[in-house]
């Protein structure tokens, strides 16, 4: 064991922790806070920690400028259906990957695999003008079935098949005596251990599609259509200036819930997010 | 049996794969042949100019400052990110009480939406905004930081390490406790001193980490879009410009189509070069491999 850090140092270190800690905490603070103060207060010197004068009516306005009750129903809506249609994708193919031996099987992994090669950025060209083709700009079906479909869900399809690598062969061996057939032993026995692998992509693909920001801005043009971090930039006045405290009320709208369940599930999100090493 | 399983098996990679030849594959030989096109969408042209787009790119007066500006933003990235996480997982790896809520504060901008924290750190550097405000509390003077030819690149970087880095950290900090404690006794009687001890033990033991967390971050690095286009939208004049915004200002804004995709083919090359000459120095530097 190493011995205890002495006082003064444990003073020093924690001092150093505290200080690092305003970078990370302080824009939550400020985005709360100066949403709930009147416009003339935002800008006020020095800088009010809290408002003198609490308001709410940047909230209200947040919902009179835009329909933005109806863009929170999209961008919810979206990210839950991504997020179950990729998790179960990838289960799938992680499965048949890992498991189950086929010909051709290593050439078909590699093609999958080549999704991690390829940024969405580089094929965002090709595939607008695709969707654009059957009649489908300007609605939500790019920002659901590519991300189930194409590259994002390849990083969980791996992140599945290297959990069921790790799973003991006599599991299975023990479901086929049992009589269970190959989708069986994958649907009664494997899937229900994969809970923490699933868990794990179920976080990261929701906060993937939660924060998608080029593909709704180059799919969509109707306002009712967009999902929260497009119509979070759309808040201004009519000389194209951000209507301050009416973004940051918006925007406090949009990051708080999920902070909440964060501090809440900190364990499961930080594991799980650190498991699969991915950017949110 | 066997060819149940065989059967079973496509069944279940169909949807994964189908969706990688429509929508990774497809699109991206598509961009490969579109590229070989002059293609406007609001004129309606679409004609083979074999390599005249790729002439345009090497001729293109933009694309220096544009692939320099790339290339700043992922170093600067890179380095701030990777030495803030160490820095940030070490603190966190001291037998200290409350490590558990400093961790949660640290890894907290993660989870919060994108495109909200950069408003809000939008918010927070405009010229009379709440860090000059604090600075002139303090009796100093900031600078415009979105608008200044320096500062608005720094700006972007720091917006965006602080944003992720929690995760670098807790990757970081996992590597940092599969260090056997063992080790650090034996070079502490050997007299080596807490720097030897970090450099000696700490950095070879964990550099299979420090490989991981730079490819992740320098792959991400080339992805950034919305903080550039919410801080700076590419300017002061190109300055922040990275690739694909430029990408995306060619394509979507001016309606260049054919030249959109011939730089999302140098966007490819690009990342694809970079990630396999990460994965061939793996077997260079990388202590050991778990």
């Amino acid at each position: 064991m190493r011995r205890d850090i002495p006082v003064r140092v444990k003073t020093l270190l924690y001092g150093l922790l505290c200080l690092m800690c305003v970078p990370f905490v302080f824009p939550t603070w400020w985005m709360i806070t100066s949403s709930l103060k009147p416009v003339a207060e935002i800008f006020a010197l020095p800088p009010r920690l809290l408002p003198a004068d609490w308001t709410f009516s940047a909230y209200a306005q947040v919902f009179e400028l835009q329909p933005f009750a109806g863009q929170y129903v999209n961008s919810l809506y979206i990210a839950l259906v991504v997020t179950a249609g990729t998790m179960a994708v990838a289960a799938m193919a992680g499965y048949a990957f890992a498991r189950i031996r086929f010909p051709g099987q290593n050439v078909l992994f590699v093609v999958v695999l080549l999704g991690l090669l390829i940024p969405s950025e580089v094929t965002i060209v090709p595939l607008f003008q695709m969707f654009h083709g059957l009649g489908l700009t300007d609605t939500h079906w790019p920002l659901i079935v590519v991300p189930i479909l194409g590259a994002p869900s390849v990083l969980a399809t791996f992140i599945m098949r290297q959990f069921f690598i790790s799973l003991p062969g006599e599991l299975e061996e023990a479901a086929r005596m049992d009589g269970l057939g190959r989708f069986g032993t994958f649907y009664r026995v494997a899937l229900p251990l994969a809970r923490p692998a699933l868990g794990a992509v179920a976080i990261f693909t929701f906060l993937h599609s939660w924060n998608l920001y080029l593909e709704p801005i180059v799919y969509l043009s109707s306002p009712e259509k967009f999902t929260l971090p497009q119509a979070l930039t759309q808040f201004v006045d009519a000389y194209g200036g951000p209507m301050w405290n009416v973004q940051l009320a918006a925007a406090s709208m949009t990051a708080l819930p999920v902070l909440v369940v964060f501090v809440l599930a900190q364990r499961q999100f930080i594991e799980g997010l650190a498991h699969t090493g991915v950017k949110g | 049996m066997r060819r149940r399983d065989n059967l079973v098996g496509y069944l279940l990679i169909t949807p994964q794969l189908v969706g990688s030849v429509l929508f990774v594959l497809l699109p991206l030989g598509l961009v490969g042949w579109y590229s070989l096109h002059e293609w406007n969408v609001l004129a309606g042209t679409f004609e083979f100019v074999g390599g005249e787009n790729y002439d345009r790119l090497l001729a293109d007066a933009n694309l220096p400052q544009v692939l320099g500006a790339s290339a700043l933003f992922s170093v600067g990235l890179v380095v701030l990110n990777l030495a803030l996480a160490l820095l940030l997982a070490v603190l966190l790896n001291q037998r200290l009480r409350g490590t558990t809520f400093f961790r949660t504060v640290f890894f907290s901008p993660v989870v919060v939406s994108l495109v909200a924290w950069t408003i809000v750190w939008r918010f927070l550097l405009q010229d009379d905004g709440g860090l000059n405000g604090l600075l002139a509390a303090a009796g100093a003077e900031g600078p415009n930081w979105l608008r200044g030819e320096g500062t608005a690149m720094l700006s972007v970087i720091v917006v965006q390490v602080l944003k992720n880095v929690g995760l670098n950290m807790v990757l970081f900090l996992a590597a940092l406790q599969g260090v056997p404690a063992q080790l650090y006794e034996a070079a502490e009687l050997d007299g080596a001193g807490a720097r030897t001890r970090f450099l000696r033990i700490t950095v070879p033991l964990i550099s299979p980490t420090i490989l991981l967390t730079s490819i992740i971050t320098v792959v991400g690095s080339l992805q950034v879009f919305a903080q550039i286009a919410v801080l700076t939208q590419g300017g002061p004049g190109v300055s922040t410009t990275v690739l694909v915004y430029y990408l995306y200002q060619q394509a979507f804004q001016f309606h260049h189509f054919g030249y959109g995709a011939t730089l999302s083919v140098l966007l490819f090359v690009i990342v694809a070069v970079l990630t396999l000459v990460q994965w061939r120095m793996r077997r260079r530097w990388v202590f050991h491999e778990t």
